[in-house]
Formats: C-alpha cells, sequence, structure tokens
C-alpha cells in the first residue's frame, strides 16, 4: 500500500510540471502581448510598459520566469488579479461557497443517479428504463447554460420557487437550484454506469446464490448487487469533478454565486487574461489534488488496484 | 521396449512429417460451406444498425443539419443579417419570420439557419484534429510500447489534467485578435485528444497478442506494415464511437466559449453567439434564446445517439446491456 501512495505520488510530478508549465507556454509564448493586452485599446506609455515587463520578470528568458512562476504557486502565491487584490485572498473567499455548492450538486446526482440507474438497470428493457434512457439522452446533449437559462426561466421567473440569483453570503437554500442544475450534467452518466453495472452484477453467480439461500430482494439488492455495482461510478467521480469544475465556471456566473468559478467566469467577461490564468490554474490543481485523493482512496476500496504493476 | 521400435528408424527429412494428403481427413474438415453467412464485425454491426429507429432518427437529423448547413439558401429566403429592423426588436412570431425577432430586430430562423455551417464546421474540424492525433499517438503508443509508450501516455496525462474547456479558455483569452472557427477548433482539439488516444491505445494493445499478427509476423511482414495493415483495422471501432460523441461535445464547448465570450466574435453567426446575446433578454423575449438552444441541442443530440446506437452495434457487451 504505502509503495503504490509512493508511485501514484511520484506519477502527479511530471504531470504538476507538464500542466503548469503548458499553461505558462499557452500564455507567454502565443502571439500577442499581455502588458499590452492589459491596457486594452489605449495606447500604453513606453516607461510603464518596461516597469511592468520587469515587475512579472518578462525580461527574464522563457524558463527563468516559468521557475519564478513555479515558486509562487509553491508558496499559494497565484499572482494578484487584476482588481489588486492577491488571488489567494479571492480564493479563500469564494472557494467555501464553490465546495458547498460542488458537494450539494455531487449528492442530488449521486442519489437521483444511482436511484434512477439501478431501477433502470433491474428493469431492463421496460417502460422506467426506455424514459430514463430518454431523459438521461436529451439532459446529456443540452449544454449546461441552456439548463440554467431554462431552469432560471421556469423556477426562479414563472413559477418562483427560487430566486433567480444567489443573495449575499450564499445561504444554502439559494444554491439548491444551482446545484441542482451542476448535478444535471453528470446524472446521465451516472445513470447509465450504474444501470450497466448492475445489469452485469444481476446476471452474476454470486447473486444467484443469495437469492436461492432465500435472502430476500430487499436484502440482495441492496447488499448484494448495489454495492458492488458502484466501483465504475466511484472511478468516474475523478472525470466528474473536471465536469463540475467547468460546469461551476457557467453556473455560478449565471446565478451570480460568489465562488470561485464566478470570479473566473466574471474574469473572462471582463477579458482580464492574467486573472483568468491564475484562476485556471488554481482549477488545475484541485482537479490534480482531488484525482490523486480519489486514486488513493480507490486503492483502499478495491485491492486489486494497489497490485497492479 | 527395442523390440517396438522399427528397426531402421527412417532418415529424418521433411516429407516424413506430412501425410499424404490423400490419408488425412483434413480435406473435408476444412472444406467451406459458402453459402453459410462469414461472421465479420463490420457486416455484423451494420445488421445490427439497420433494424434499430434511433439509426435513422439520428442519421435523418444530421443529414437535414449537414443540408441546412451547405445550402441556407433552400431554407429561408430573409436574410440574416442585412434586414434587420430595430422596429421589430425582441418581436413575436409574424408571417414569414415564423421564430419572430432577435434584440437587434434579426429573423431567428433565418440566423439559426444560417448559423448551422459554424456549429458544424466547429464539429468537424474539432473531430478531424482529436481523432488524428488521437489515433497517432495511441496507436504508436500501443503498438510500440516501452519508452514510447510512457513518454506518450504521459504526455497524455497532461493534457488531460486540464479540462479541455478551461485550457481553450485560456487560449482564446490571449489569442482575442485571432478568433475564428480555425483558431477556436484548434484551442478546443488541441486539449481533447487524449480521450481518443487512450482508447485506441488500450485496443491496440490487446489486438497486438492476436493470432492473426503473429502469423502476419511469422510471414515476414514489416512491423508498420502490419500495425497499419492489420491492427489499426481491427481497433478501430472503438474510437469511431468516442468520435461520433466528441464531435457532440465540441459543437457544445465552441458554444460555451461564444456563451462566455471567448468564442467566435459576435458578428459571426453561430448558436453560442446567439443564445450568448439573448441571455440579457430571457425574461422579456424568452423565444430569443430557447429556438437557438433548441437547434443546438437537437443537432448534439442526433450525433449523440448515433454514437450510442453504432457502440451498440460494434461491441457485444454493450448489446448484451440492451
Amino acid at each position: 500500500m504505502l509503495l503504490y501512495i509512493l508511485r501514484r505520488l511520484l506519477q502527479v510530478i511530471p504531470v504538476l510540471l507538464g500542466t503548469t508549465l503548458l499553461i505558462y507556454f499557452m500564455v507567454f509564448a502565443l502571439p500577442g502581448d499581455p502588458i499590452i493586452a492589459m491596457f486594452g485599446d489605449k495606447t500604453p506609455n513606453p516607461a510603464i510598459v518596461a516597469q511592468l515587463r520587469e515587475q512579472y520578470h518578462l525580461d527574464q528568458p522563457f524558463f527563468v520566469q516559468y521557475f519564478i512562476y513555479l515558486g509562487g504557486i509553491f508558496r499559494g502565491d497565484f499572482g494578484i488579479a487584476f482588481s489588486g487584490e492577491p488571488v489567494s485572498q479571492i480564493l479563500a473567499r469564494t472557494f467555501p461557497v464553490t465546495i458547498r455548492l460542488s458537494l450539494i450538486a455531487l449528492a442530488i446526482e449521486m442519489f437521483f443517479g444511482i436511484l434512477v440507474g439501478l431501477i433502470s438497470g433491474l428493469r431492463k428493457g421496460k417502460l422506467f428504463d426506455a424514459s430514463s434512457l430518454v431523459v438521461s439522452l436529451i439532459l446529456i446533449s443540452l449544454p449546461i447554460f441552456v439548463i440554467a437559462f431554462v431552469a432560471q426561466y421556469f423556477f426562479g421567473v414563472q413559477l418562483a420557487w427560487a430566486r433567480t440569483t444567489v443573495g449575499v453570503g450564499a445561504p444554502t437554500k439559494d444554491l439548491i437550484l444551482p446545484a441542482f442544475v451542476l448535478a444535471s450534467i453528470s446524472f446521465a452518466q451516472i445513470v447509465r454506469l450504474t444501470r450497466g453495472s448492475v445489469i452485469e452484477t444481476s446476471s452474476l453467480d454470486f447473486v444467484q446464490t443469495a437469492y436461492s439461500k432465500g435472502l430476500s430482494r430487499r436484502r440482495v439488492i441492496p447488499v448484494h448487487i448495489l454495492r458492488n455495482s458502484l466501483i465504475p461510478v466511484v472511478t468516474y467521480l475523478g472525470t466528474d469533478l473536471g465536469v463540475l469544475l467547468v460546469g461551476a465556471t457557467v453556473t455560478e456566473g449565471i446565478f451570480n454565486v460568489p465562488g470561485v468559478g464566478n470570479t473566473l467566469y466574471q474574469a473572462i467577461l471582463r477579458g482580464e487574461g492574467p486573472t483568468v490564468v491564475s484562476f485556471v490554474t488554481v482549477m488545475v490543481l484541485i482537479y490534480l489534488g482531488v484525482n490523486l485523493i480519489i486514486d488513493l482512496l480507490y486503492a483502499v476500496l478495491d485491492p486489486r488496484i494497489r497490485y497492479v504493476k | 521396449m527395442s523390440s517396438n521400435l522399427p528397426p531402421n528408424p527412417p532418415e529424418r527429412s521433411a516429407n516424413h512429417f506430412v501425410a499424404p494428403i490423400e490419408e488425412t481427413p483434413l480435406l473435408s474438415i476444412d472444406s467451406v460451406a459458402a453459402d453459410s453467412q462469414t461472421s465479420n464485425l463490420w457486416a455484423d454491426a451494420w445488421r445490427d444498425l439497420r433494424v434499430r429507429p434511433m439509426f435513422y432518427i439520428s442519421s435523418v437529423l444530421i443529414l437535414l443539419v449537414v443540408f441546412v448547413a451547405l445550402f441556407p439558401g433552400l431554407f429561408t429566403s430573409v436574410p440574416p443579417n442585412n434586414q434587420c429592423l430595430l422596429a421589430h426588436s425582441n418581436g413575436g412570431p409574424t408571417s414569414g419570420h415564423i421564430l419572430g425577432f432577435t434584440r437587434q430586430g434579426c429573423d431567428i430562423f433565418s440566423r439559426i439557419v444560417h448559423g448551422a455551417a459554424t456549429s458544424l464546421s466547429v464539429g468537424i474540424i474539432v473531430t478531424v484534429l482529436t481523432a488524428s492525433l488521437g489515433i497517432v499517438f495511441g496507436a504508436l503508443a500501443g503498438f510500440y510500447g516501452g519508452w514510447l509508450d510512457s513518454l506518450l501516455s504521459r504526455l497524455g496525462d497532461i493534457f488531460f489534467s486540464i479540462p479541455y474547456i478551461l485550457a481553450a479558455v485560456v487560449i482564446m483569452s490571449v489569442l482575442v485578435a485571432y478568433r475564428n472557427v480555425w483558431v477556436i477548433s484548434l484551442a478546443i482539439g488541441i486539449f481533447a485528444w487524449p480521450a481518443t488516444a487512450r482508447v485506441l491505445r488500450a485496443e491496440v494493445f490487446r489486438v497486438k497478442t492476436s493470432d492473426f499478427v503473429m502469423a502476419s509476423t511469422a510471414l515476414g511482414v514489416s512491423r508498420f506494415r502490419i500495425l497499419l495493415r492489420h491492427i489499426l483495422p481491427n481497433s478501430i471501432a472503438p474510437v469511431i464511437v468516442v468520435t461520433t460523441i466528441s464531435l457532440a461535445a465540441a459543437i457544445v464547448a465552441e458554444a460555451t466559449l461564444s456563451f462566455l465570450g471567448v468564442g467566435l466574435p459576435t458578428n459571426v453567426m453561430s448558436w453560442g453567439n446567439d443564445i450568448s446575446q439573448a441571455q440579457t433578454d430571457l425574461r422579456s423575449a424568452p423565444q430569443t434564446l430557447i429556438y437557438p438552444s433548441i437547434a443546438l441541442s437537437i443537432t448534439v443530440l442526433s450525433f449523440i445517439m448515433l454514437g450510442e446506437v453504432v457502440r451498440d452495434a460494434l461491441d457485444p457487451k454493450a448489446r448484451a446491456l440492451r
């Protein structure tokens, strides 16, 4: 187990260096001058440009710049946002809101996704299964911002069940509608994974054995079938996080949730390049970190993983 | 013991190991029933597809969208841009303008028809790009293994670790002055290929241990030719499925980027731009948002449906789940 953790940690290092290098490269090696871009349409004073170049180490060679930037990241210094506030300070304020939103969304998609997937799998080919397939296909093909607008229009404006935008301090009851929207993206995936896995598990011998020794469906389904069908769903959690991060950018923007995603969304809308890059870097680091944790948890759940070379 | 052996063991030569052909039952065993149907992945898949209504629905929808994109003039005679009257701003449907008007007073139906080409071309360019990168990297990594595999797989991990929409957001924010269909497709595609590469790598890994590969090696076929002629055609099936679905994902990605304001410039007609511009009028004129969204979703849905039926047809395991 220790060896597995060690190996997995070692694997993260090249990916971490690679992703940060790639993001850094994209911004500073592509055509377009980041300093000139900061001034928008105005023509900047050359003395100010030179000073800014020095301040951002742009007069140094590329790799020196990169290592200065990387060193900053390791010290928790992600740069300064366009508003003049350090990115780390903005993160401290907005991150808890995003975590709350994502956790509610995760709970919703897991609960409904696994439930619908389980029922579909047990009643393969019946009406419920067919309709859940249709609903999940439609949900997959609707872009998140369309779902968000439609939900905002129907539940916020027409039915007035929820507030259309989230209030100050993001009270949890205001987060429920955005969380449902966020959950809708991965709901379909979870339904299909669970369904496939349940069908496969149900045909295995140990399930037949469980039935033939007289266990009731109420015991076999949750204990024997469901528990053994959940491994692909757990694996999906890692991918799902990327979906949630992108989805949070759009959803938080539309519902005005004061989270990390909204900060990124606003920065994109205002065309604040350096802030966008800082927040994308943060999101990628979160993504890598959580994926690492999920992989380690997965090894705890499934001993076979630890021994694979 | 020794008396059982023939007194003079025959000299070892090749013709002693092969029985005369008349004495072997091999001929009757080997005879092929010429009238029986051959089993072949593609033929089986095609037979399976032909009976599925979802295949026809999605194909017809895709053909329709392609047709609309190629010949928008056949579907609407209203020019999308140069007959916009602010008097019609956010107006409801009238005769000749069945879906109503945008805020700028442009005909919504006409804009949807003329916007199809943009969404579709981004989808196709991204798909060609991800498929080519994914196939080349996946096939090389799976076939040659070793350090090349490690290198390409780690490279894939790096690109895979950045959600591709976020990566495209960064690229597009930097390339403000260069926003067009090609650049946006490149920005999406350059980070979307590892999924295809991973699928193909796993499949090539599986196929390269097959008997027919060993047979080709024994016949002296060169390694590269084996990969090209024997392994790739037999491992491409899952790539086709991933590719169909990635076309849908690329169309959504373009719309999302346009929605975020880092996609195509606002003077380019695209469904994403129309949806983005309509968001402020959601309460007063929901039709400006709903109709482009429906067009976008139907296109995406048809590609996803096609991907689903093709997956079912190509993968016997998926067929069992049906």
